[in-house]
């Protein structure tokens, strides 16, 4: 894997209780692009995600995160690896017992040895970055959806991750919450440099931030590239019926 | 390679006359910046002015820019004045656009109902709503089991059995095991200071007695109240937070006859049947005791014939009809009281389970001087 590129996966194969889902995937994600894994319910979006970051075990293939394979890794070179990236599930999962700083601040007090009046600064300071000034007190309950997916990019960024991996991150938000949720992602790539790898389905996210996707279909990657030009010029029947049933539902 | 990292020095302190000047090198990161934290802050803690020279910073995460920020309040506590110099200018925009006011620590939210008089007001409201809602809810309750008296083909059977099976036939191995040995005790127990006065015998009356008047209506109750009244507070307490209650309110169906109604039915129904068996299993327990000190089994069972009385056995069984309801009706109203957030159906399970144990043993002391006025 070269220098360019962050994630490599190489002819991933994986599923659920020896069903497999997805078939010999293949794909490189260059550092510092927004990168989204694109399909319909049930696809293999969140299961490639998953095996991505080392959540569920790959039934064969590799997932190189900078270099080192998460698939077979175990132990401490599992936990190095893992420490590379941060991850955004799709509910948030922040920790309802905690308030948001301490959400953000309990990957530095497990992984830093940072005293713990720099672990609240810093925590504090990466709320700021998502938006959230004056809520670091707040628990989970007492914010509202959008915001929680904001801590919860946060939390992810912890640790200064370059690598960033987002579950349908845009799911169950209001189209002013999602717009605002995709600039954020665009301002932390363009300002941190951090690469984004995002499952997702919707369409005004997709434009507005991808720089390049792949689409899944039928356990493999049906199309690559740049979502504009695949949309212009789609490669096949999948391809044009997710984009343009989408946009012409979308003008209705 | 934290320690491999954390061991490269990044700071460099020059205190001068005028100013105090921090040189900042190589990667600020966690690892780099918690090794020189204490050092930076305690360099500015006295200085009168403080210029930060990051000419050599490669790179500089969120712990640099928390150690910038802190370096900041250190040195604007006494006045004096922070100057951070070249920094490069992918991370200069980041450090300017920090709004340094909001980074201090907010206080928390009010949580409070506004002083102490306010909250027991709350409290007093709150637990005058609980004692309606329970109070309807036995209503309901009592409402649905009349009803389905009158309409027993209203009874979901398949859903009614799998709940008792779980409550009652899943229990046995339990409500055994927990009788049986509480018989042994109570033997073993009065076995030997009886065997001094030489009325051993008698051991057989006490462990009867005991066993089928108290403690296996109580024991049994106490485990379902562990084992079943949790779980139905638990699965109740779920359905009310994936939001399946309010689509059977939203559908028309009352939750507590549609939920409620089949478990206090399958409570009142496994109850005495388990009951029943713990009554034996504990007399069994006792006797093995006795038989393992002497005592042939033909003595033993004579002796058992004469202590015991169906009366005996009514008292605790007409217990444990009252015991099963009590269980399964707090695990169920618990669960329909169910709250919001992550712990809401943990905080349900817990409170059934002690308010089951509770109700049990207040049940038991009525009954214990109601049977007395009676002469039962």
């Amino acid at each position: 894997m070269d220098a360019d590129h962050i994630v490599e996966v190489r002819g991933l194969t994986a599923g659920y209780a020896g069903q497999a889902v997805l078939h010999d995937i293949n794909f490189r994600v260059r550092r510092g692009e927004i990168f989204m894994i694109l399909g319909g319910s049930g696809s293999g979006k969140s299961t490639l995600l998953k095996n991505m970051i080392g959540l569920y075990p790959a039934m064969s293939g590799e997932v190189f995160i900078g270099g080192d394979d998460i698939v077979g890794a175990r132990g401490a070179a599992r936990e190095k690896i893992l420490r590379k990236f941060g991850v955004m599930y799709q509910g948030g999962a922040l920790f309802g017992s905690m308030s948001l700083e301490g959400n953000v601040a309990l990957p530095l007090e497990e992984w830093t040895r940072l005293p713990a009046a720099a672990r609240a600064l810093l925590a504090r300071l990466k709320l700021q970055q998502v938006g959230l000034d004056g809520f670091a007190g707040y628990l989970p309950s007492e914010i509202s959806g959008g915001m929680q997916k904001r801590a919860a990019v946060a939390r992810a960024m912890a640790l200064d991750p370059a690598l960033l991996f987002l579950d349908e991150p845009s799911s169950g938000l209001d189209p002013v919450t999602s717009a605002e949720l995709d600039e954020l992602i665009r301002s932390l790539s363009r300002n941190l440099g951090i690469t984004f790898v995002i499952a997702s389905h919707e369409l005004s996210s997709i434009f507005a931030i991808a720089d390049r996707v792949i689409m899944l279909d039928g356990g493999g990657i049906v199309a690559e590239g740049d979502p504009r030009e695949l949309r212009d010029r789609p490669t096949n029947d999948y391809v044009r019926a997710f984009f343009h049933h989408g946009k012409e539902r979308a003008a209705a | 390679m934290t320690a491999d990292r954390a061991a490269q020095p990044v700071l460099r302190v020059e205190s001068g006359e005028k100013e105090t000047v921090l040189h900042l090198a190589g990667r600020l990161d966690d690892a780099t910046v918690a090794a020189c934290w204490d050092e930076a802050l305690g360099a500015v803690s006295a200085a009168r002015d403080v210029r930060v020279d990051c000419a050599g910073v490669d790179y500089c995460g969120g712990a640099g820019f928390a150690l910038l920020v802190a370096l900041e309040e250190a040195a604007g506590r006494h006045g004096a004045r922070v100057r951070v110099e070249g920094l490069a200018a992918r991370f200069r925009e980041l450090y300017d656009g920090l709004e340094r006011e909001k980074l201090r620590a907010a206080p928390e939210p009010e949580r409070g109902h506004g002083g102490w008089v306010a909250d027991v007001g709350y409290i007093t409201s709150e637990r005058a709503g609980d004692w309606r809602a329970e109070a309807e809810f036995v209503g309901e309750v009592g409402a649905g089991l009349v009803s389905l008296a009158r309409h027993p083909r209203t009874l979901r059977l398949r859903e009614w059995w799998r709940i008792v099976e779980k409550a009652g036939s899943n229990a046995l191995p339990i409500v055994g095991l927990v009788s049986f040995l509480t018989g042994v005790i109570i033997a073993f127990q009065a076995a030997m200071p009886m065997r001094q006065f030489g009325v051993d015998i008698f051991v057989v009356n006490l462990v009867a007695l005991a066993i089928t008047r108290e403690l296996g209506p109580i024991m049994t109750a106490i485990v379902l109240a562990g084992r079943t009244g949790s779980a139905f507070a638990a699965e109740i307490g779920t359905m009310k937070v994936n939001e399946e209650v309010a689509a059977l309110t939203t559908m028309g169906l009352s939750p507590v006859r549609f939920l409620a109604v089949p478990r206090v039915l399958a409570g009142i129904a496994v109850t005495p049947l388990l009951t029943v068996y713990s009554m034996a299993a504990g007399i069994a327990g006792g006797l093995v005791v006795l038989m393992l000190i002497d005592f042939p089994l033909a003595t033993l069972m004579n002796q058992l014939s004469g202590a015991l009385e169906l009366q005996d056995i009514a008292a605790g069984l007409i217990k444990s009809f009252f015991f099963g309801a009590v269980v399964a009706g707090v695990g169920c109203l618990r669960g329909l009281r169910t709250g919001a957030g992550p712990a809401a159906v943990g905080d349900s399970t817990t409170r059934s389970v002690v308010t089951s144990i509770f109700l049990i043993v207040v049940l038991d002391a009525i009954f214990a001087v109601v049977y007395y006025n009676i002469d039962f």
